[in-house]
């Protein structure tokens, strides 16, 4: 059995499942009722600092996309952090803490820009006995108004001075959660290892509007007839999160930093590709509001059955595993010469992948021969480029082949060369006939 | 068991009103929005499709479903509509599983079809509920067109031509307009009057006149029509119905298939309708099973179809079968019926010689057995009333002779549907000829 215990900056949980700050992690009853149902750790819905509790809308504060039979595809929350007191929160995690040692718990907080509110909420924390903390400076809407959250998470100084605030005032480990609404995710990152920070967590919710009512012409979730831009979270973020952890963590400068992968984890396979691309554990939101806490047996036991069929033993087997094999375009192999091959027993004659390869790329597959419906793939026009294979209904019904070193590739006429070249190589790059002259 | 249900000889109310109007409520219930959109979400939206194709009207499926799946069901009503006027009775009587859905490429990927009909009838249902006609006339010709039965032929005919700005005179025998949809579909297939309605949203487009009781063959002749208008459509159906030739007089309890399916259609209260207690239906086609079923529905204790060939020769699809089976009618093939059985006038069975393919030719065997039966049914078949025609209209295998866009023999005069060579007793079908002689017709007035 694959062991998936978990060791995140000294953090011990028995797995990698954290939740996400939000609603789940909102008070010690959802809490309780996570780690009875096995979640590894939770990051609390973010405190702020003492004073009269946080105000939210009394409307709706979610907004969603959806794909076949509802199924819930993205959603999108102006939801602000906790609205409850101050005091209130911290005896619950206390209480909670004490419940339940082998499980992770962090505080995430947001504060205002200034060292006196940090060094005043930090003691108070501290006193709890939770594991860590987590510097909320992410949320796109309501709070970064007032100075706070991606505000704060869009300038790299402010991340570092804080940062370095934190690590100044309190034992615990502090990770920084990063927005992912800032144009180059490295720079962040970079700000908050210069401060100090044991560890980034990634993505907060994206700034986004989901839908517009075309009756009432407000944006969704709609508050009397007005909306605003909301954090965008769930399936449809991964993508996103899959890339910025990718960044990071093969940025020469922050190799190394542990990584809170998140955005979009809704099944094991998420949860495993996060790994791969150098997490150290995951945490999850949306698919626990979709789905309810129970989920977490599914990603448990996936995730080892996988490890236990791969032979990996532990979470470091795997964490990081894929990074290496994220490079820069240019210097991706360009003798690695494919083509798409249609199964034609699989095939059910759509005709999907002839209209797209005919509409929009290269005129490379058939879709009569001999006067009967039939698609095949022309090979002296199929450049490689993978969109039948995804346009295609059935699953592997048409595949890549690669050509053999020393094959003819049939639309350019040129053999297929065995060595690696690439485009810093090429003739046609400027810069190598620069160099050349 | 309801008190009547074992009632001797022929009877009616065997089983409760109540009862009645259950089983003979709609056979497959419409889709709600959100299975819709479900049903519309498997849809490949495929290139060339197959399901098109195999639409004998030729309906722009994977558009008319992306529009459901879209919100835009109105939308998908008006491309349905574009090519198939009466797609709202096809949407519930086409025999689906061997036309669109046959060819629909998720039968080939697993075995189970997108809902084409279900979703047909769920944009339809939308669009005739707001009771607004989708169709503006184009300016008035000056033409006026005469057409022959207000059957889905005549209906696609009459509608397409006055789209095109014809005036249009329909000349129907009955006293209802609709052909089969009103008289022959099983009545579990088009519930609450949906046929009366249809023919309305048909005729809202105007420049349409229903003459009623007006026979073709009595006081109005073909050539009568033919001097009065500009052109003719031909769109009778077949009226007569073939007869079993069993010789002798014919005893009380022996009906024909559409006389009764007729009845029951028209029936305010079906519970007053009388159905034998033991029924031999004799027949393989699609109004044997519906007579059938229909009996069983009614509280019949034992309905049987006897066919006289195998079960891969009937023309009832497998589904229709399975259907009859599954409503607990008995199916026996290679039967052939042989005499009637009667006492005091009044049937009491059916004798029966077990049938045999001898050199590819239907055979007697001699070997006979006799099922008990207070009422039997013949449903082999319906004919084309060559007399109300005339003499100079020429025939085919007994049906009207026509070209791909509905000419017939005689100048001036079209035809389409059940009454032509190339009918082949489907509302669809009828529709398309229909539909298409109106586009022959208006080609040839104002060319
Ligand atoms: C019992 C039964 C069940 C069926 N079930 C199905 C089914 O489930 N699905 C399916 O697709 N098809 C079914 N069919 C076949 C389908 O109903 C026909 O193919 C279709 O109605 C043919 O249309 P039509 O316009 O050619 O003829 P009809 O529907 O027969 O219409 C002909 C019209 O012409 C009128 N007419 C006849 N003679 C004259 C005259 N001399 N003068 C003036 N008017 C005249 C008639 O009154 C009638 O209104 C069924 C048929 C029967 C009998
Ligand atoms: C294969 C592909 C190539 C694209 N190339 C360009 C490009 O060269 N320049 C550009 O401005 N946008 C490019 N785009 C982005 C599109 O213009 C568009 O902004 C984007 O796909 C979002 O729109 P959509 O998802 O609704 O299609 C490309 C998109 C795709 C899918
Ligand atoms: S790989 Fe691209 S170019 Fe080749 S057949 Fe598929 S879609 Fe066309
Ligand atoms: S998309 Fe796939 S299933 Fe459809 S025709 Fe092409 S190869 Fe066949
Ligand atoms: S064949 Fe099936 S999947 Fe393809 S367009 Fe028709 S209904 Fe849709």
């Amino acid at each position: 059995m694959a062991d998936i215990r978990n060791n995140f900056v000294g953090i011990k949980s028995p797995n990698p499942f954290w939740l996400a700050s939000a609603p789940p992690t909102d008070k010690a009853y959802n809490v309780e009722r996570a780690f009875k149902a096995g979640w590894g750790g939770v990051v609390w819905k973010t405190l702020g600092e003492e004073g009269p509790p946080i105000v939210n809308v009394n409307g709706p504060r979610y907004g969603a996309i959806w794909g076949a039979d509802r199924r819930l595809l993205g959603l999108n929350n102006i939801e602000l952090i906790t609205d409850r007191d101050l005091y209130l929160n911290l005896r619950e995690i206390k209480q909670v803490k004490k419940n339940w040692p082998d499980r992770a718990l962090i505080v995430s907080l947001m504060v205002p820009c200034e060292e006196q509110a940090w060094k005043k909420i930090l003691p108070l924390v501290e006193e709890t006995e939770a594991d860590g903390i987590e510097l909320n400076f992410g949320c796109p809407h309501g709070m970064s108004e007032r100075g706070m959250g991606s505000a704060v998470g869009q300038v790299p100084e402010y991340i570092e001075m804080v940062a370095r605030w934190c690590k100044a005032s309190t034992r615990m480990p502090v990770i920084v959660k990063l927005t992912p609404n800032i144009t180059d995710i490295r720079y962040p990152a970079r700000a908050a290892k210069a401060g100090g920070a044991d560890a980034v967590s990634l993505i907060n919710t994206i700034s986004s509007i989901t839908s517009v009512d075309l009756d009432t012409f407000s944006p969704e979730p709609s508050i009397d007839g007005k909306g605003s831009h909301g954090g965008y979270c769930g399936p449809a973020v991964k993508p996103i999160a899959l890339n910025m952890v990718a960044e990071i963590a093969r940025d020469s400068e922050t190799a190394g930093l542990p990584i809170s992968g998140i955005g979009g984890v809704t099944t094991w396979r998420d949860a495993a590709e996060f790994l791969a691309l150098g997490a150290g554990n995951v945490q999850v939101c949306t698919a626990a509001m979709t789905y309810g806490f129970k989920i977490v047996e599914e990603l448990k036991e996936g995730l080892s059955n996988w490890m236990d069929s791969k032979g990996h033993r532990t979470l470091d087997d795997i964490t990081g595993r894929a990074t290496p094999n994220v490079t820069d375009w240019q210097y991706l192999n360009l003798n690695y010469v494919t083509k798409a091959k249609i199964d034609q027993e699989a095939c059910i004659q759509c005709g999907r992948c002839h209209i797209a390869c005919e509409d929009t790329s290269h005129q490379a597959i058939t879709s009569m021969v001999d006067g009967r419906r039939h698609f095949e793939v022309i090979e002296e026009e199929c450049v490689g480029c993978n969109l039948c294979v995804n346009v295609c209904p059935v699953e592997g019904c048409i595949t890549m082949v690669p050509l053999k070193a020393g094959a003819r590739d049939r639309r350019t006429g040129r053999k297929v060369e065995k060595t690696y070249a690439n485009w810093t190589q090429h003739p046609n790059n400027p810069s190598v006939r620069t160099a050349a002259e | 068991m309801e008190p009547k249900q074992l009632a001797e000889g022929i009877a009616a109310g065997r089983i409760s009103r109540k009862k009645i109007a259950e089983n003979f409520s709609d056979l497959h219930p419409p889709l709600d929005a959100h299975e819709a959109a479900v049903a519309a979400d498997r849809c490949y939206f495929c290139y060339d499709a197959p399901c098109m194709t195999a639409c004998p009207t030729s309906i722009d499926i994977p558009l008319f479903i992306r529009q459901i799946s879209t919100g835009d069901a109105n939308g998908a009503a008006k491309t349905i509509f574009d090519q198939n006027i009466l797609g709202g009775m096809c949407a519930r009587v086409c025999p689906t599983e061997t036309l669109c859905e046959q060819a629909c490429v998720r039968m080939e990927a697993e075995g189970k079809p997108v809902e084409i009909g279900l979703l047909q009838r769920f944009a339809t249902d939308s669009l005739m509920d707001g009771k607004k006609h989708p169709y503006k006339r184009a300016k008035a010709t000056g033409k006026h067109v005469a057409v022959a039965g207000a059957g889905p032929a005549g209906l696609a005919c009459a509608h397409r031509l006055a789209l095109k700005g014809h005036k249009v005179s329909v000349y129907e025998a009955r006293r209802k307009p609709g052909g089969l949809n009103e008289y022959g579909i099983a009545a579990y297939k088009t519930v609450d009057d949906f046929a009366r309605r249809e023919v309305d949203f048909v005729l809202a487009i105007g420049g349409i006149d229903v003459k009623y009781g007006a026979d073709i063959g009595g006081a109005i002749t073909l050539d009568g029509l033919r001097e009065g208008h500009d052109a003719v459509f031909v769109g009778m159906g077949l009226g007569g119905v073939n007869a079993l030739g069993l010789g002798g007089a014919r005893p009380e309890g022996v009906e024909d298939a559409v006389d009764f399916i007729a009845a029951l259609r028209q029936a305010k209260d079906k519970s007053k309708i009388a159905v034998g207690r033991r029924v031999v239906v004799i027949g393989g086609g699609m109004t044997a099973v519906d007579c059938a079923v229909q009996a069983k529905l009614l509280g019949a204790e034992e309905v049987t179809i006897c066919y006289r060939r195998g079960q891969e020769h009937m023309n009832a699809s497998a589904f229709e079968q399975e259907l009859a089976a599954a409503s607990g009618v008995t199916i026996r093939h290679w039967l052939a019926p042989h005499r009637l059985k009667s006492k005091g006038g009044r049937l009491t069975g059916v004798e029966l010689e077990y049938t045999t393919l001898s050199k590819g030719k239907l055979a007697g065997t001699g070997e006979t057995i006799t099922l008990a039966a207070d009422q039997v049914f013949s449903a082999i078949g319906q004919t084309l009333d060559t007399v109300a025609l005339g003499e100079r209209l020429e025939l085919r295998k007994g049906r009207i002779r026509t070209k791909a866009d509905g000419r017939t023999s005689l100048k001036g005069v079209w035809a389409g549907g059940d009454c032509t060579d190339r009918g082949d007793d489907l509302t669809v079908t009828a529709v398309a000829q229909g539909r298409d002689a109106a586009e022959s017709i208006h080609a040839a007035l104002m060319g």
